[in-house]
Parts: C-alpha cells; sequence; structure tokens
C-alpha cells in the first residue's frame, strides 16, 4: 500500500502528510513532483496543504495545470482514492474534481487553531471507521477556507450525503458549516481542517488518524 | 565624478571615514566605491558604535560549534545533529511600511538560517508599539501593529515555517519607533552545515534567487542629483517580499547543498551583492571579481552603483567547485529559478566590479569589512532616565483589588496576544509541542529524541530605569521561561534596540546593558551566538527605552511540556521561590505602576543571579520527576496575574499570602526568580527545593471557578470568577482593535 503525497512549487505540509503516513501510521508515502505526468504505482493521493504557486491568482487557480493534475484526475477517474487538505482541496476544487470554491475567511484574517469537527456519515472510503455524529478535534490553518456553492449544489451535496464534515462552530463562514466534502462517487474527499496535524499524540489530538486509517483500509483494486 | 564634502555626508560618512577610505585605496573612491563603502560601514552592516563593547560577550560553551560572525549562530544538540539561529530587527522598514516591513524581516531571518544549510523550524518575534489607545497615535499605532502581524504572518505561513511565539509591549515610546524583532531557527547535521567562506582560485561565483532591481537601494541619503538623473524614478526603500519565492529558494539550495558542489553560500541581505561578496571573500582571505553584466535583472539600465546596492529580496550568491556548475544550474532550474555564473575566486584580495567592460570598483576586502571603523562613543555619564529614583510620597492605595486585577488582566500588555498569533500557523511542519502564549516555545526535532525551547524577552521599562539590571532581568527571565518547561539553556541571540549612540547618555545605556547581558549571559550559561544591533531608534529627538531582546533556546528530552494553565481541582499549589517582597522603590518599575497608577519610577526587580539559578535548576529537576502538572513562571503583573493566566483553563484557585500593610506589593510585584507550579506531590518538590537552598511552599490550592486570594489574616483581597478572567484576557486586544475596524 503506497500513497502519493503530491508536491506543487510552495507546497508546504507535504513533509507533514508524508510523516503521518509513514511514521504515524506505519504506511509507505512517496513525493511526487507537480510536473510528472503519471502518479507511478501508488495507491491513494494526497494533495498536501501549503500555498501552491504562492497562492498567486487565486489559492489553487496554477497548480490545476500542473502536468500532475491529468494524471490524478485520470486516476480519480478510475477509481482512485484522493484526499486533498486545506491547499490540496482548493487545487481539487479549481480542477473541477469537486463542486464549490473557497473563499476568503469571513473575518479577512488567517486563522490557525484547533476546532472540532462533526462527521457527516461514515459511507465513504475516508470514514468508514469514523462514525456518523463523531466529533473530532482537528486544526485548521487558511486565511481562505469559506466554503461557498450555490444553493442547488448545496442541496445536492447533502442530499447526496457527501457532506463529509461540518464545523461545530463555524471559524470562516463556511455555506451550512461545511468543511468537507465528497465527490459523487465518494473517491475524492477535500477538506479544509488538517487530519495530519492531528496523528501524533505530541501534537494534541490524534482525531485525524481515523481519515488515513479509514483510506488505508479501502483502498480500491484498481486495474491500471 | 567629483568627490565633495557634500556628497560624501550624503553617504553618510564622516570626513574622518572617507580619509580613511582615501588612504585604504591609496586614492579617492570612484562614485561607485563610495556606495559601497557608505553601505559596508554604516552602522547597520559595521557595527562600528557597539563593536568594541561586544567584545565583553561571552561567545563559548559546551554547546557552541559556531559563534558571532556566521549568518547564524550553531549549536550540537546531540546525535549528529545542530540547530541555527539568529534574531535580527526590521524597526524601521516596519515604520514605514508596517506590512512588507516586518514580512521582508521575516524573509532576512530565514535565508540567514537556510544558507547555513539548516531548514527552518520555528519563528518567534518580539514587537513593541505605541499605545493602541487613549493618545493621539492610537489609531496609526493599531495599524502599525496590525499592518506588521499581517506581514509576518504572509511570510511566515506561505513559506511554511511556524510562528511559535514570542511577545508584543505597548509603551508610548514605540509610537514613532515600532520594534520589529524576528527570531528564527532551523536545523540540519552538523556535517553539513554551511559556511559563508568563499575559497578555491578559479571556482564560480554564482548568482541565484530572485532578479536584482531597484528596490531598496540605500535610505535617506540617495538624492543627489546623478543619482535622481540617472535613475529616472525613486523608489521606496522598503523592499517588498516574496515568500513563495523564498519557500522555492530554500528547496533549491537545501537540495543543491546536497549536491557538494557548493563550497560557500551567503544570503544576499543589507547592502546585497556588495556584502555578500566581499564578506565570503573576507572571511576565506581571497578576492572576488564579478561582472555586473551577467547578474540577472528585473529592468533594464541599472547602474553599478544601483546593482551593488539593491537590496531586492531571496537572491543567494554561492561559491562552487569548478566544472561542478552544471549540477547546481539542474536543481535551480528544476525550482525555475535564475541560476548564473557572475563572477570567480580570485587570489588578490580584493572585490572588483565591472560593468560594460569598464572597472566600476576595485576595493581589497578587508577593507570594507575588517577595516570598517569602529568607535569607543564617549559614555562616561549616567544613562539617560527621567524617571525619579524614589517613589511618590503618597502611592495611592488600592479601592478595588478586584477591579485592579482585572484591568491588568485585559490591559495590552498582558492580554491574550490570541488575535496576533491565530493569525500565524504555528503548527506547520507538525513539531509544536508548546506554541504561542506558553512562557516557552517548544518545537521537536524529529530526527532525534530532542527538543528546542525557546523565549524572547525583553523589558523596556526595567532598561529604561536600569540598563544593566534590566538587561541581567531579561536574560534571566528567558531562562526561567525555559527551565519552567524543563529545558536547560544552550545559547542565546540578542537583538539590542537603542536610540542615538552619538548621545553619550544613550552610549550609556548600550554599554551598560550588554555588560549586563554578559554578566548575566556567563552565570545562566547562555553563550551568545549572534545578533543584531538596532540603533538610531529616535524620533525629533526622542528615544525609545533601551530595549535589549534576548532570544535564548533550552534543549530537552522530547515529550509533552508542561502547560501553564491549572488541569484539576484540589491540586496544591507550589510557589517555587518564595513570595519575595517588593518594596515601594522597585514597585514603581511594573505592570501595577503603568496600568493602574499611570507613573514609572524607582528600579527594576532585584535579581540575585545565584538565586535565580538555582531556583531553574530545581525546576527542571521538578519537571524531570514528573511532579509539575502545570507551570507557570511569574513576570509582568507579578503573582496575581500569573495565578490568573493559569486560571485561563476553568480551573480556579484558593491561595494566602502573607499579610502585609500594602497588598499591592504581594499581589503585583514583580520579584523574579519565582515559578508557580500545581502538583499533587507539594512533599516531594519541598525536598528539591531544600536540596537546591530555594525557598517556597505551598501557598493554596486549585478549585473550581473562582480565583480567591486571602491574606494570612483571613481577609479576601481578590475573588473573582474564573470565567470574568479568561473572558478579560481574551478579550482586551480583539475590543481594542475594535476600533480601527469599526
Amino acid at each position: 500500500m503506497k500513497v502519493g503525497v503530491l508536491v506543487f512549487p510552495g507546497s508546504n505540509c507535504d513533509h507533514d502528510a508524508w510523516y503521518a503516513i509513514h511514521q504515524n501510521l506505519k504506511g509507505h508515502a512517496e513525493f511526487i513532483w507537480h510536473d510528472s505526468h503519471t502518479l507511478g504505482d501508488v495507491d491513494a493521493v494526497v494533495l498536501p496543504g501549503g500555498f501552491s504557486y504562492g497562492d498567486y491568482l487565486r489559492c489553487g487557480a496554477i497548480a490545476r495545470f500542473s502536468p500532475v493534475m491529468q494524471a490524478v484526475k485520470n486516476f480519480a477517474a478510475d477509481g482512485g482514492l484522493v484526499i486533498g487538505v486545506c491547499n490540496g482541496f482548493q487545487i481539487l476544487v479549481e480542477a473541477g474534481l469537486l463542486p464549490g470554491a473557497l473563499l476568503r475567511n469571513v473575518g479577512l484574517r488567517f486563522i490557525c487553531k484547533e476546532v472540532a469537527l462533526r462527521t457527516e456519515t461514515a459511507d465513504s472510503p475516508f470514514t468508514s471507521k469514523l462514525s456518523k455524529g463523531q466529533v473530532l478535534r482537528i486544526p485548521i490553518a487558511h486565511g481562505e477556507g469559506q466554503y461557498f456553492a450555490d444553493q442547488r449544489t448545496l442541496d445536492e451535496l447533502e442530499a447526496e450525503d457527501r457532506v463529509a464534515f461540518r464545523y461545530l462552530e463555524n471559524p470562516n463562514g463556511s455555506a451550512r458549516d461545511i468543511a468537507g466534502i465528497l465527490n459523487r462517487e465518494r473517491n475524492v474527499l477535500g477538506m479544509m481542517p488538517h487530519p495530519e496535524r492531528a496523528c501524533d499524540p505530541l501534537m494534541g489530538s490524534t482525531d485525524g488518524l481515523g481519515i488515513f486509517q479509514s483510506m488505508l483500509a479501502n483502498i480500491p483494486v484498481l486495474t491500471k | 565624478m567629483k568627490m565633495t564634502p557634500e556628497l560624501i555626508a550624503q553617504h553618510q560618512l564622516t570626513q574622518g571615514e572617507y580619509d580613511k577610505i582615501v588612504s585604504l585605496l591609496g586614492r579617492e573612491p570612484s562614485y561607485t566605491e563610495l556606495g559601497v563603502f557608505s553601505v559596508m560601514w554604516s552602522e547597520h552592516c559595521s557595527y562600528k558604535s557597539s563593536r568594541i563593547h561586544l567584545r565583553k560577550l561571552p561567545t563559548t560553551g559546551k554547546y557552541v560549534v559556531q559563534g558571532p560572525g556566521e549568518n547564524a549562530g550553531v549549536v550540537g544538540i546531540g546525535g549528529g545533529w545542530v540547530v541555527a539561529f539568529k534574531i535580527e530587527s526590521h524597526n524601521h522598514p516596519s515604520y514605514i511600511e508596517p506590512f512588507q516591513g516586518a514580512a521582508t524581516g521575516v524573509g532576512g531571518i530565514l535565508r540567514d538560517i537556510f544558507t547555513m544549510g539548516a531548514r527552518p523550524i520555528a519563528v518567534l518575534d518580539s514587537l513593541r508599539f505605541g499605545r493602541p489607545e487613549g493618545t493621539a497615535t492610537s489609531v496609526l499605532n493599531q495599524q502599525i501593529l496590525t499592518g506588521v502581524v499581517s506581514g509576518i504572518a504572509h511570510y511566515g505561513n506561505c513559506f511554511g515555517v511556524p510562528t511559535v511565539g514570542g511577545e508584543c509591549l505597548f509603551e508610548d515610546c514605540y509610537s514613532g519607533n515600532p520594534l520589529v524583532n524576528v527570531f528564527a531557527l532551523g536545523v540540519c547535521k552538523e556535517n553539513e552545515v554551511f559556511y559563508a567562506k568563499a575559497s578555491g582560485i578559479g571556482n564560480p561565483v554564482i548568482y541565484v534567487g530572485a532578479k536584482t532591481g531597484r528596490d531598496g537601494i540605500h535610505g535617506a541619503s540617495m538624492a543627489s542629483a546623478e543619482f535622481t538623473e540617472e535613475s529616472k524614478q525613486k523608489r521606496p526603500n522598503v523592499q517588498v517580499g516574496d515568500p513563495f519565492l523564498e519557500k522555492l529558494l530554500l528547496e533549491a539550495c537545501i537540495e543543491a547543498m546536497k549536491t557538494g558542489a557548493i563550497v560557500a553560500i551567503q544570503d544576499m541581505g543589507a547592502a546585497g551583492l556588495t556584502s555578500s561578496s566581499c564578506e565570503m571573500g573576507s572571511r576565506g582571505g581571497v578576492g572576488i571579481d564579478i561582472d555586473l553584466d551577467l547578474v540577472p535583472q528585473r529592468e533594464p539600465g541599472m547602474t553599478a552603483y544601483e546593482m551593488l546596492l539593491s537590496e531586492s529580496q531571496e537572491r543567494m550568491l554561492l561559491v562552487a567547485e569548478k566544472g561542478r556548475e552544471e549540477e547546481v544550474f539542474r536543481v535551480f532550474r528544476k525550482w525555475g529559478l535564475d541560476a548564473v555564473t557572475i563572477g570567480t575566486v580570485t587570489p588578490d584580495g580584493n572585490l572588483r566590479i565591472r560593468h560594460k567592460g569598464k572597472l566600476e570598483a576595485e576595493i581589497p576586502n578587508p577593507a570594507l569589512a575588517d577595516e570598517a571603523p569602529k568607535y569607543d562613543r564617549p559614555h562616561n555619564v549616567p544613562p539617560f532616565r527621567k524617571a525619579p529614583l524614589d517613589p511618590p510620597a503618597e502611592i495611592p492605595a488600592s479601592s478595588d483589588l478586584n477591579a485592579d486585577l482585572l484591568r491588568l488582566v485585559g490591559s495590552p500588555d498582558l492580554c491574550s496576544k490570541r488575535w496576533i498569533w491565530e493569525q500565524y500557523d504555528y503548527q506547520v511542519r507538525t513539531n509544536t509541542l508548546a506554541g504561542p502564549g506558553a512562557d516557552a516555545a517548544v518545537v521537536r526535532v524529529k530526527e532525534t529524541d530532542q527538543s528546542i525551547a525557546m523565549s524572547l524577552d525583553g523589558n523596556g521599562r526595567y532598561c529604561y530605569l536600569d540598563p544593566r539590571e534590566g538587561a541581567k532581568l531579561a536574560v534571566a527571565e528567558c531562562c526561567r521561561n525555559l527551565a519552567t518547561v524543563g529545558a536547560e539553556p544552550m545559547a542565546a541571540t540578542n537583538n539590542l534596540n537603542f536610540g542615538n549612540p552619538e548621545r553619550p547618555e544613550i552610549m550609556a545605556q548600550l554599554v551598560e546593558a550588554i555588560e549586563g547581558i554578559a554578566e548575566a549571559c556567563s552565570h545562566f550559561d547562555a553563550p551568545i551566538t549572534g545578533g543584531n544591533v538596532s540603533l538610531y531608534n529616535e524620533t525629533l529627538g526622542e528615544g525609545i527605552y533601551p530595549t535589549p531582546v534576548l532570544g535564548i533556546i533550552g534543549l530537552m528530552k522530547t515529550a509533552a511540556p508542561v502547560p501553564i494553565a491549572f488541569r484539576r481541582e484540589g491540586a496544591s499549589l507550589v510557589l517555587l521561590g518564595g513570595f519575595r517582597r517588593t518594596d515601594a522603590q522597585r514597585f514603581g518599575s511594573g505592570e501595577y505602576a503603568k496600568v493602574i497608577l499611570n507613573n514609572l519610577w524607582g528600579l527594576p526587580p532585584a535579581l540575585d543571579m545565584d538565586y535565580e539559578k538555582r531556583v531553574h535548576d530545581a525546576m527542571r529537576e521538578i519537571v524531570a520527576a514528573g511532579l509539575a502538572e502545570s507551570a507557570h513562571d511569574l513576570s509582568d503583573g507579578g503573582l496575581a496575574v500569573t495565578l490568573s493566566e493559569a486560571c485561563t483553563g476553568a480551573i480556579g484557585a484558593r491561595v494566602t499570602v502573607p499579610g502585609v500593610d500594602r497588598a499591592e506589593f504581594e499581589l503585583f510585584g514583580e520579584a523574579p526568580s519565582r515559578i508557580l507550579i500545581s502538583t499533587s506531590a507539594p512533599e516531594q518538590i519541598a525536598q528539591i527545593m531544600l536540596r537546591h537552598g530555594v525557598d517556597g511552599g505551598v501557598i493554596g490550592v486549585t478549585m473550581n471557578s473562582r480565583l480567591q486570594i486571602a491574606n494570612d489574616g483571613g481577609a479576601l483581597l481578590i475573588d473573582v470568577a474564573v470565567s470574568d478572567l479568561k473572558q478579560t484576557f481574551e478579550t482586551g486586544l480583539p475590543a481594542l482593535l475594535k476600533t480601527l475596524h469599526a
């Protein structure tokens, strides 16, 4: 089981994701440079947090043109598991793999703090080891984390049970308190909070482990 | 160009300094050379007023690998790993343009760290602003504060280094002179440390990173007719930072260093290309030839003068092994950065600059670096102070101690700085064991089982009243903060923020403070491995309080650090160090006198360094034995404020203090050498205290929901709800800043 951690110019949570998978979950992780046209033999993909391309123009707007993103789209279309955290979520949205957009936080300031999330569905490869309603303490660290989508999309996300996590106390003005969403096929997850920062007791919370454990336990057998 | 007294003065050189240039060169300098000398011999680069005194600082110790003189100090943490760290100021730019001034301050110190081969893993900052309320400049002060904070957040967050701590205090004297001192620390293997020492005749000198532009060309002196004619456009003196580019530069430098093809490397900070080349040459005893036509340029038509003095950010100069250039270029190409050979290392010790086929400058490297002027400025007068030595005839008695406490807890200096530090990513790299708000920040070094504790401290009021004692108190407090989390001091860096050294009473402040730091750093085994001096912090002839800021790092085994807040009801409260009475004269230096009495007098708290050190040793033993459930050192605001901060986790306490005629002295006196501990093992702690010859004992017990402080006669002095304390503590700063955003 091998997890590929994408590295865009400006990614800065890539080492943290690698460490969480490698050290805290005792899994295998490898970095994939953004100009790669393939994902190699990885079984799942993490788009880490950071400031890809300095967040210039718009968060994730440039990274979605990196060559590796075509490989990610193909991988997702084949049913591969893709998780985007923070800037990774922003990139997935820009790439059209997830609906909606991430706007500047309501207070217009960057916010770094631990927040409480409610698990809204256990019916996904990323949340199967969690229970619906389970509260997770996981940090956020973003300036543009306000989830936005039109009413119809929001209704659709809810109707299709695709809201993965909600904030108990909305820190950034996200529509309907949404912190993380799934694609229709449920194999792509985007979330603003950082589960990789909550995988080690020394960091104050290990509530992020369940997400990665679920992912590792649900790696599909893909026909490559 | 003809050298006139006006031109020399515009370059902020004295006639004496100019004469020295002529004698070193054996001729008159060219215009370009004059510019180069003016920057390299500036106070900022040459430390000409402070150098002879900085020599008094202790610089060696059992952990020290590299002391002052390099881009950063380096200390060993065991297992073949080292940390590189330093503090630097960006005071003046942060006043002119708070956001970019602070941002580029962060960028500059980060480059100092990764130019040593060390990946930055922590930033802390020490900030001083004018009062955010109640003065004519309050709104401006708030704007500077919010600008500086977003600048630090912008740069550090994007770069991917956690900002894990620091301090932020307010005084009127910083209104026109905010202080922005940024500390950074990085980690690498001991055998992979890089130094800025050029060597190998014929080796290529390679320029990497951002292109050179006209930004940041030096200071106020650039009004000469010639200059404006040639440059057509005058650019602001504050540079603009690009943290994304810096992040790429970091990754590329670290990757390029691994090729083994790099001999020496130095960042281009103040005076950019000039200082990096002549300092690398000077350290290695070699010369460097540079052809400016090869320098990547942001715009056409730049003169040699402009290119040499540009302070464009995110640039590095390195020396590679001849024939291995391509290995270096390949890495920088991968990261999309410019990397070009612009010169070579030569045997003759000269810095030689060519531009468009013309020799623009030819200066012996040592002339710029080592031969820079050194002044023993007059300081045989008492350090400047206006405050009275004696307390007022009558110190007004408190009419409501509860109200006083709440006012203090919500005051700008003492309230929670959460509004600031929640804008910083303090967790990226997942090493932060104790972040902002803790006594000492603690980051683990993942590659080892060790963690680094860090503390920044400085108290301008103390130093204004007595620079020597104030400086010693800053060192003591840093070391106490480290001890509180169980760490042992390894080394220190300092940022000396002072006024105009040409005024003897200001120079006296500087000398006294340096000598105080020297004495205390020797005493607490925290040698100085580098730092920064920022002088001329004056506006309209009014200087800032002398503000030496100490940054001390300590070593501890990786473990969850002892928190500040009480964790359960029914724990015993031990005051390690004892009550340590404050008298009327010393009460005038504290936060109570400042906030409640709006006054300043007397002397800073009395420090017994031997006793202080015994307290630290005892504390480390208590932490190592796992006896402290929580711990918080006593500092600004004294015992009552310390208790309040420990109550912000929702558990309260009942405490008894000795009955004295002035309860304020007991509650709010700021005597050092004290740490508040909650524990289930007070007897074991008592034994440790006895063994170390330290006073103290049980002063109370933690309890639900209220903070009560009684005297030993049973009279209740303080009785407040913990929820009120927490509310006041947390809303102090946002409430003040609301006026700005309303």
